[in-house]
């Protein structure tokens, strides 16, 4: 019980307070990038979401027993991004292959994640707070979550502000940026919440 | 003659024409989450230009070795190694600066800036060029990485150079800010002030990029972003054409 409860919080924790992109700074590249239409951003948060929660479930396993427990820990950085290029890669050649449909509406953002900075974080982070598998597990989940929520609110208040009357220096990606930061703000709202409900 | 003038040039565009932050709009997850403070902006810019004008050598000393087929993956053996050695001299020597960047030292390794400099230059050019198109862009990125700090240092914290001591091994504690030192504006080191800054700082980018009649900044989606060539995404993004890609 005191586990699920833990369980709970933390995966809030990452959706609301923790928010990847809006609090972390996570994954701006896409955020800016793919936001601009609804199906795109959408599209590109789910392949966001498993790649981060299979990469986390593979990268745990190979940091404990090959690298932990052989003195090994400062190869992490190497090992994990290769083992998330290879995983990437892996997983685009397989839905290809045998999921075409999904292939299409998923597999052509997966390139695009090898390089994206949520994935190569969560690992890292999970390695750092020294959390165990079921943990790594629910953060990553949560923190794909949140960059869905996230990239969807966005990719809403994008489509308002393309009717807007922008003042000319301020258009395009500086008022994108701004409007971020008002996104941004409201989720600070949230701090506390959290710990409201589950302290 | 003509070689100095060409590695002038190659120095230059990075710190304004092309500067890789305000121009080209790469890096921008360091550039938001590390600028909450002089002091971090500029042991982050510092960091990255080391891995960037390493990891531009090598990739232009192999560039006739790697196949092209696996060369981004290559680029990121390369890249990650350099990492690793600037996380180890940083926690060895700078132990605050680890403290400070976090999470964000090793995202290095996922810095487009890095692996996009990689693809559009060192693959292509000789090795004094790289290394020179490497410390231009290093501190174009790093200038940029300033100019956000001080203004979210001063504004936020009331504080200008605060801990700058730590990184180069005394105990300078930076200036303070009369009145903004007692009545700081929160906000702008959280992370709504670092869009907020942000945008701003590229409006005015924009403005005087206007001014020289420069085009002004624009995410072009794919134009700059290293994985263009192998990425598939960029038929469903608008203003991203794939023969101008391929060409």
């Amino acid at each position: 019980m005191e586990l699920t409860k833990g369980l709970i919080a933390l995966f809030l924790t990452m959706i609301l307070t923790q928010n990847f992109i809006l609090a972390k700074f996570l994954g701006i590249c896409p955020f800016l990038g793919v936001s601009k239409k609804l199906d795109t951003a959408l599209g590109m948060s789910l392949a966001v979401i498993f790649v981060m929660a299979l990469s986390t479930a593979v990268t745990y396993p190979i940091n404990k027993y090959i690298l932990v427990a052989n003195n090994l820990e400062y190869l992490q950085t190497i090992v994990f991004i290769l083992v998330i290029a290879a995983l990437v890669q892996m997983v685009e050649i397989v839905l290809k292959k045998y999921i075409p449909a999904l292939y299409n509406s998923l597999g052509i953002y997966l390139p695009l994640i090898t390089t994206n900075c949520a994935v190569l974080g969560v690992v890292t982070l999970n390695v750092d707070n020294g959390y165990d598998f079921i943990h790594s597990l629910i953060c990553s989940l949560g923190g794909g979550v949140g960059f869905l929520v996230a990239m969807v609110m966005f990719a809403g208040v994008r489509s308002r502000l393309e009717s807007c009357d922008v003042p000319k220096f301020l258009k395009g990606l500086p008022i994108t940026l701004i409007a971020a930061s008002l996104v941004s703000v409201s989720f600070l709202g949230f701090a506390g919440l959290v710990e409201g409900i589950f302290g | 003659m003509a070689e100095k003038k060409s590695l002038g040039k190659e120095f230059s565009k990075g710190i304004i024409i092309e500067n890789p932050v305000l121009r080209l709009v790469l890096g921008t997850c360091p550039t938001l989450a590390t600028t909450t403070s002089v002091t971090s902006a500029i042991g982050m810019g510092i960091s990255a230009s080391i891995v960037l004008i390493c990891s531009n050598i090598a990739i232009s000393a192999l560039r006739k070795v790697i196949p092209a087929k696996v060369r981004i993956p290559a680029y990121i053996v390369v890249i990650a190694s350099f990492v690793t050695i600037v996380q180890m001299l940083v926690k060895a020597f700078v132990p605050v600066l680890n403290e400070q960047l976090g999470v964000y030292l090793p995202l290095i390794v996922v810095n487009c800036i890095i692996l996009g400099r990689a693809e559009a230059f060192a693959s292509k050019n000789g090795v004094l060029a790289s290394a020179v198109d490497g410390l231009g862009m290093g501190i174009g990125f790093t200038a940029a990485l300033f100019v956000m700090g001080t203004i979210r240092e001063i504004l936020g914290a009331g504080t200008f150079l605060a801990g700058f001591g730590g990184l180069i091994g005394n105990n300078f504690d930076g200036f303070s800010i009369p009145f903004l030192n007692s009545n700081p504006i929160l906000i702008f080191i959280l992370a709504p002030g670092g869009f907020f800054v942000f945008g701003l700082v590229m409006a005015l980018a924009n403005k005087l990029a206007e001014s020289k009649g420069k085009p002004k900044a624009e995410l072009k989606g794919c134009e700059n972003c290293p994985m263009a060539k192998i990425c598939n995404v960029r038929d469903k993004v608008e203003g991203c054409d794939k023969k101008e890609v391929e060409a």
